[in-house]
C-alpha cells in the first residue's frame, strides 16, 4: 500500500469518476501500483450509458491483461472489413477478409459495452479498486486553486483524494468545471445514433459470409444526405447493429431528424438485404467527440487527469474510426502516474505532467497527432458529398459495356464523372494533395 | 414507401429507462421565444423537445438518452440547463 500522501486529509489515492473504458484502465493501473482507489459510476452498472459503433480494439490490453480473448465479452470477431460509398442508386465497397483476424491475438470485436464495460471495470476491481455504483459526481472539491476531490450526490458523499481522474465522457462536466473544455462545442461533436435488429444467428451468416464467432463490420460514406458523418453495419452474435453517426451542427442545420437517416440506410438497395425483418431490440444514441488533435484539451491540472472521451480521444480518420482503445490507452498511462504522483505526495500539475508525456510517447497521441489533418478532410463537403458519387460513376461507366460504342478512356470517365458530380479537377488535385498529407 | 416501419414511441419503448423524480434537463421557455432555430427540436434524438403555439418549448425528461445533443446545438444562451439524471436513474443500455 501506499503511504497516505498527496493531501495529508485525502481518504484515497485516487478517484476515478466514471467506470468505462477509461476509467477502469485507470483504476486498474492505479490499484496495481498500490493506491487506494475509488471508481465512482454513475449508472446502475459500467456501460449503462455507454455506445460505440463498429469494433472495440482490445490489443492496448496486450500487456496489462495478457490473454484477456479468452475472458473478453465477445459478441463477433471481425474477421471482414468493409469501407462502402453509396449514392442513392450506387454502392462502391472496398471489401477485406482474413483469418487471421479470427484467431489469437485477433484484432477487433463486436460486444455489448454493458458487458465489455463491466468486464473492465471488473479486473479492477479484481486489482483492489472500489466500485461504488448509481452515484453522480456532481463538483469538483477545490482548494487553493487545486482538485482536492469530488463531491457526490449520495449523503456525506465527499471523496478526498490526491488525485481525481475524469473520465467523466463527453460531456465532461468535470473537465469542463477545471476549465479545460469548452462548455459547448458542437463543431466537433458527432452523433451516433444505432438500431440493435435481432436476426437469427444462421440468417447473420448466410447474409454476411461468415460463420461461428467470426464477424464483419462496415463503414459507409454518402448516406446521410450530405450531413457530414456515414453510416456503419456490425454483426453481433444474433443481431445486427445499424446506424449513422452526424455532425450535430450539420443535423441541426438541415432539421433532418437522426433516425430518418438510419431509415435512409436501412433502405438503401446495398444494405436493405442485410438488415431485412431485423427487429428493433434496442434504439441508442450517444455524442462522440471527434475534433481530433487540434481540440484536445490541456490533459492535467493540480490534482486532476482527463482521459478518453473527456479529452476528446476518439480517432475519427476516415477508414480509422476507433475510440474505446483511446480511451483505455489514455486511462492505463492516468493511472500510472496518478499512483506515482500519490505515492511519491507530488500530485501538483507539475507531478502530474508525466500523462501528457506518456501519451505523447504512446499511440495515443502519436496516432492523434500523425492524422490531425484528417477529421477535417474527411468531414469536408467535397468528400461527404460529391466524392462518393464521383467513384461510383467511374466505376459504373467502368463495367457499363457500351457496345457499338468502344469502352471510353479512364481520363474520359474521370472527367465525366468529376464533371456530373459538380467536382473541379483544381478541386481534385487539391484534395489529392491534402488527402496524402492527412493520411501519411 | 413508408419511411419509417416502426412508430416513434414503439422505437423509444425498446430502450429501458428508470425515471428519476427530479427532471435532469430544464428549459427556460422565456429565453426560447427569441430563438430562431429551435435546433432541439429536431436534433434531439429522444424527440423530447416540442414547440408550443407561443413559441416556447415544451419538453421531457423521462426518455432520455443523456446523449447532450440539445443542450449543445443550443444557441440561447442558458435556455437548458442540463445535468446527469440523480445516481442509478434514467436509461440503461443493454446492447449499447
Amino acid at each position: 500500500m501506499a503511504e497516505r500522501a498527496g493531501e495529508p486529509s485525502a481518504q484515497w489515492d485516487v478517484v476515478v469518476v466514471g467506470a468505462g473504458p477509461a476509467g477502469a484502465a485507470a483504476a486498474l493501473t492505479a490499484a496495481r501500483a498500490g493506491a487506494r482507489v475509488v471508481m465512482v459510476e454513475r449508472g446502475p452498472f459500467p456501460g449503462s450509458k455507454n455506445v460505440y459503433g463498429g469494433v472495440v480494439y482490445p490489443r492496448v490490453l496486450d500487456d496489462v491483461l495478457p490473454g484477456w480473448w479468452d475472458e473478453v465479452p465477445v459478441q463477433r470477431w471481425v474477421t471482414r472489413r468493409q469501407t462502402m460509398m453509396l449514392t442513392g442508386h450506387q454502392a462502391l465497397t472496398v471489401d477485406f477478409r482474413t483469418e487471421a483476424w479470427g484467431r489469437p491475438p485477433y484484432n477487433g470485436c463486436t460486444t455489448f459495452r454493458a458487458d465489455f464495460d463491466s468486464w473492465l471495470a471488473g479486473k479492477a476491481v479484481e486489482a483492489g479498486a472500489h466500485l461504488v455504483t448509481s452515484t453522480v459526481v456532481t463538483e469538483l472539491l477545490q482548494e487553493g486553486g487545486r482538485v482536492v476531490g469530488v463531491r457526490t450526490d449520495r449523503p456525506d458523499g465527499d471523496l478526498r483524494a490526491g488525485v481525481v481522474i475524469a473520465a467523466d465522457g463527453v460531456n465532461s462536466f468535470l473537465a469542463k468545471e477545471a476549465g479545460l473544455l469548452p462548455r459547448t462545442q458542437s463543431e466537433h461533436l458527432t452523433l451516433g445514433v444505432k438500431e440493435v435488429l435481432s436476426l437469427p444467428r444462421e440468417v447473420i451468416e448466410e447474409r454476411f459470409g461468415v460463420t461461428g464467432d467470426h464477424g464483419v463490420d462496415i463503414e459507409v460514406l454518402g448516406c446521410t444526405r450530405g450531413i457530414s458523418g456515414g453510416g456503419f453495419v456490425y454483426t453481433n452474435r444474433d443481431s445486427v447493429a445499424v446506424g449513422v453517426v452526424v455532425s450535430i451542427a450539420g443535423l441541426a442545420k438541415a432539421k433532418v431528424r437522426a433516425e430518418d437517416l438510419v431509415a435512409d440506410l436501412k433502405a438503401h438497395p446495398a444494405i436493405a438485404p442485410l438488415v431485412r425483418d431485423g427487429q428493433l431490440k434496442e434504439y441508442a444514441a450517444h455524442l462522440i467527440p471527434e475534433g481530433g488533435y487540434h481540440e484536445i484539451p490541456t490533459l492535467h491540472a493540480d490534482g486532476f487527469l482527463v482521459t478518453g472521451d473527456a479529452a476528446g480521444l476518439t480517432l475519427a480518420a476516415g477508414i480509422w474510426l476507433e475510440g474505446v482503445n483511446f480511451a483505455i490507452g489514455s486511462g492505463l498511462e492516468a493511472g500510472r502516474v496518478a499512483a506515482a504522483a500519490a505515492a511519491c505526495g507530488d500530485t501538483s500539475k507539475k507531478g502530474l505532467s508525466a500523462y501528457p508525456k506518456a501519451l505523447k510517447k504512446s499511440f495515443v497521441l502519436q496516432d492523434h497527432k500523425r492524422l490531425r489533418h484528417a477529421p477535417d478532410l474527411v468531414m469536408s463537403p467535397r468528400v461527404q458529398q460529391q466524392y462518393p458519387g464521383m467513384m461510383a460513376d467511374v466505376v459504373e461507366g467502368l463495367f457499363t459495356v457500351v457496345n457499338p460504342a468502344p469502352k471510353p478512356a479512364w481520363s474520359q470517365l474521370l472527367r465525366k464523372a468529376a464533371k456530373g458530380n459538380g467536382v473541379r479537377f483544381r478541386d481534385l488535385v487539391v484534395d489529392a494533395a491534402r488527402g496524402a498529407r492527412a493520411f501519411r | 414507401m413508408t419511411y419509417d416501419q416502426i412508430a416513434f414511441e414503439d422505437r423509444m419503448g425498446t430502450v429501458e429507462f428508470r425515471v428519476a423524480e427530479r427532471a435532469h434537463i430544464v428549459v427556460d421557455s422565456d429565453v426560447c421565444r427569441s430563438c430562431t432555430t429551435k435546433a432541439c427540436v429536431t436534433a434531439c434524438p429522444a424527440n423530447l423537445f416540442a414547440p408550443t403555439s407561443d413559441g416556447g418549448i415544451l419538453f421531457n425528461y423521462e426518455q432520455c438518452f443523456e446523449c447532450g445533443t440539445c443542450y449543445q446545438v443550443c444557441n440561447g444562451e442558458g435556455a437548458i440547463s442540463w445535468t446527469y439524471p440523480d445516481g442509478g436513474h434514467g436509461v440503461v443500455f443493454r446492447q449499447g
